[in-house]
């Protein structure tokens, strides 16, 4: 897997809340067998118009996007179905960090991003950012006031910088499993067959119909 | 402190604890089908790796499958590769696959059960994410990625945080006709499509315990919809004769039954047992359930009006507006004043043999619209047959349905049935996210007696009224 260290990039907004996984790769691509090929297939039906061409109204179509490899959006981003071709699809079309803002609801803090597809990502090399609701706003302003913006995510400091005219930094959090993952490509099998000797241990005493025997 | 059904299944499950805290989780049946999981085989391939435990994983073809008379040719190439993958693959591998043509094939949520592959206190994981149905008899059941289905396929593990725990109290006596459909659709209302983020809920209370197997696994198969990792109930007595009422070929029979059963006893929260969240709904009253926009919490009372939008709780008003302009939808409009053109009986949530009772109560004796489509697709082949030796198909076609084999049909269409752009459709699935049934479909999220009563009124109805008109 390619780790993920520091990116920089234009940075592109999509501005809709629960995106799901449908919309991001629709079904008729699963049909494949194949680990590549999703790129130009990603949010298929907003992308292109019924005769194939593209939709100029749909948001990330807009030529200031053009190169775009950073894709902020809203709340509960990659919701829905498990499919990891959602993620395949964003990551061969280009983009490698998404950003997404928690949101306060009643008390409570709901992740920007859906569990399977944040998941998802980290198998991919790619980086899922959480921010606040308000710093996500401020990106959309910045990025609606500044053709083509770009920023600076350093996965090491767990930090991402906008340069706009007055730059604006974040800082994020991450798990530390995810970023050790990320920052040098590991691969989870490999991780895990390093504890073959557990697992087998807990197989020779293990009855899953009387585990506490 | 006493300890949650949750933390009773994890504790056990875990091989480790991993240096930066995450456990690596033992797993005791791997569901597979053709989708998800022809990647993960590839990698294994490349990898020169094995499975670990062939013995505990188990395969079927669902979600590409043709439903109709003509099912073993399958005409799309692309999809027929796909299937052809999973038989290859479960041929080299030594895994046990439920084929097409097998009497066993169908939704692997659907045969997971009704084999006796799903059983309390297990871990269950599925490259598809309602695999939370299987949290309906006491079991941890979650989807995964394709990455970790060839993780789980090496070394029958997975790296887990341990998530949140999160107890849905559904209270009092839910009315005639009023199903956990319409109760599940109800709490996503409340909690939103990511209230659940995180968690791992339990549903309790007297309205869930007197719920059938069945329409708790509809229950728990639409945990996903309001964004939780799992969902589960409690085993009881309706769980343990589930399973031992009818021979279920993977179930334990005997003695071990008996060994088993003292430990699924075991199972249920404790009284004292703490959890993160709680939230109760009262289900006296409470009445049908149908979605408006394009996810499912985006719900309404039958008998209530689409919402404008500045007056959706929980979505701006950019996405409110966006979701009624896909449904062709104004604000204030009552669901039931708008015309059907589809109605689909099916889907993992909804296809098996309770849900078709109801849905067939309701269409005995009556005709469907004639401007309505009404297509019905069993869940396994196991219920397709058990509906025929009770009749249930000729009172299907009788009304003038289509009575199909088994599959996921219509739920996402990625076989030949499809809505058409604008088509309008009452379906018993669970998503009713934009193209979900078809490019430019437009679904509303029902029970499958709701269902059945569209059908025949050509629009939702609120069957409470409508059955005593
Ligand atoms: S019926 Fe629908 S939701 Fe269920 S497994 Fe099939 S495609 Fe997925």
């Amino acid at each position: 897997m390619t780790p993920f260290t520091v990116h920089t990039g234009i940075v592109a907004t999509l501005d809709k809340a629960n995106v799901d996984t449908d919309a991001i790769i629709p079904k008729q691509f699963l049909k494949s067998i194949k680990r590549t090929g999703y790129g130009p297939s990603a949010f298929f039906d907003w992308r292109y118009l019924p005769d194939g061409t593209i939709n100029e109204d749909f948001e990330l179509n807009h030529p200031r996007f053009k190169g775009r490899s950073i894709l902020v959006t809203r709340n509960n981003f990659g919701c829905g179905s498990s499919r990891e071709h959602a993620v395949w699809a964003l990551v061969q079309d280009g983009y490698r960090v998404v950003i997404a803002p928690w949101k306060e609801m009643e008390g409570n803090r709901l992740p920007g991003f859906a569990d399977i597809f944040k998941n998802n990502t980290t198998k991919n090399g790619m980086l899922a950012i959480e921010l606040s609701e308000a710093d996500v706003n401020d990106v959309f302003d910045m990025v609606a006031a500044h053709t083509g913006l770009t920023a600076t995510a350093d996965l090491q400091a767990q930090r991402i910088i906008f340069h706009a005219p007055s730059p604006r930094s974040f800082d994020f959090e991450i798990y530390a499993g995810a970023k050790e993952q990320l920052l040098n490509g590991l691969d989870n099998i490999d991780l895990t067959l390093q504890y073959e000797a557990d697992i087998s241990r807990f197989e020779a005493q293990y009855d899953p119909l009387d585990p506490n025997s | 402190m006493g300890k949650t059904l949750f933390e009773k299944i994890w504790a056990p499950h875990v091989v480790r604890e991993l240096p930066d805290g995450s456990c690596l989780l033992y797993i005791d049946r791997h569901l597979v089908h053709e989708v998800t999981s022809p990647q993960a085989f590839a990698g294994l391939r490349q990898a020169g790796r094995k499975i670990r435990q062939p013995a505990l994983t188990f395969s079927t073809m669902d979600h590409n499958v043709p439903t109709t008379e003509d099912r073993m040719e399958i005409k799309d190439p692309i999809s027929k590769a796909q299937v052809d993958a999973l038989q290859q693959n479960c041929d080299d591998f030594g895994v046990k696959l439920f084929g097409l043509g097998d009497d066993r094939q169908g939704i692997v949520h659907v045969i997971g059960p009704e084999l006796g592959i799903t059983l309390p206190g297990l871990t269950i994981v599925c490259g598809d994410s309602h695999t939370s149905t299987h949290g309906a008899f006491g079991a941890l059941a979650f989807g995964i990625g394709t990455s970790e289905v060839e993780h789980v396929l090496v070394t029958q593990t997975l790296i887990q945080k341990t998530p949140h725990t999160y107890r849905v109290e559904f209270t009092g006596r839910p009315g005639p006709h009023i199903s956990s459909k319409d109760m599940v659709l109800k709490m996503i209302g409340i909690m939103g499509t990511a209230g659940g983020s995180g968690h791992v809920l339990e549903y309790g209370g007297e309205a869930v315990r007197s719920l059938s197997m069945e329409g708790r696994m509809t229950m728990c198969n639409m945990s996903i919809e309001a964004g939780a990792r799992a969902g589960m109930i409690a085993p009881d007595d309706t769980t343990f004769d589930y399973i031992t009422g009818r021979r279920r070929p993977y179930a334990p029979t005997g003695e071990a039954l008996d060994k088993a059963l003292a430990h699924w006893r075991s199972l249920p929260s404790d009284l004292d047992a703490q959890f993160d969240q709680t939230l109760t709904i009262d289900t006296n009253r409470l009445p049908p359930q149908v979605t408006w926009g394009t996810n499912p919490g985006m719900v309404v009372d039958v008998d209530q009006p689409v919402p404008a939008p500045d007056n959706a709780r929980g979505y701006s008003p950019s996405d409110v507006k966006s979701a009624l302009d896909y449904m062709g939808l104004s604000p204030g409009v009552k669901l039931t004043d708008v015309p059907l053109d589809v109605v689909f009986i099916g889907s993992c949530t909804n296809s098996r043999i309770e849900d078709l009772r109801q849905a067939a109560a309701i269409l005995d004796g009556r005709k469907k619209a004639d401007h309505v489509e009404l297509l019905v697709v069993p869940g396994s082949q196991q219920v397709r047959l058990q509906a025929e030796a009770e009749g249930l198909d000729r009172i299907f076609k009788a009304a003038g349905g289509q009575w199909r084999y088994a599959g996921c049909s219509m739920c996402l269409g990625m076989n030949p049935d499809q809505l058409s752009p604008q088509q309008r459709c009452a379906s018993t699935s669970n998503r009713n996210f934009e193209g979900r049934q078809g490019k430019g479909g437009r679904t509303h999220l029902v029970s499958p007696e709701m269902a059945a009563a569209a059908a025949v009124a050509g629009k939702i109805v609120d069957i409470r009224k409508w059955l005593e008109a």
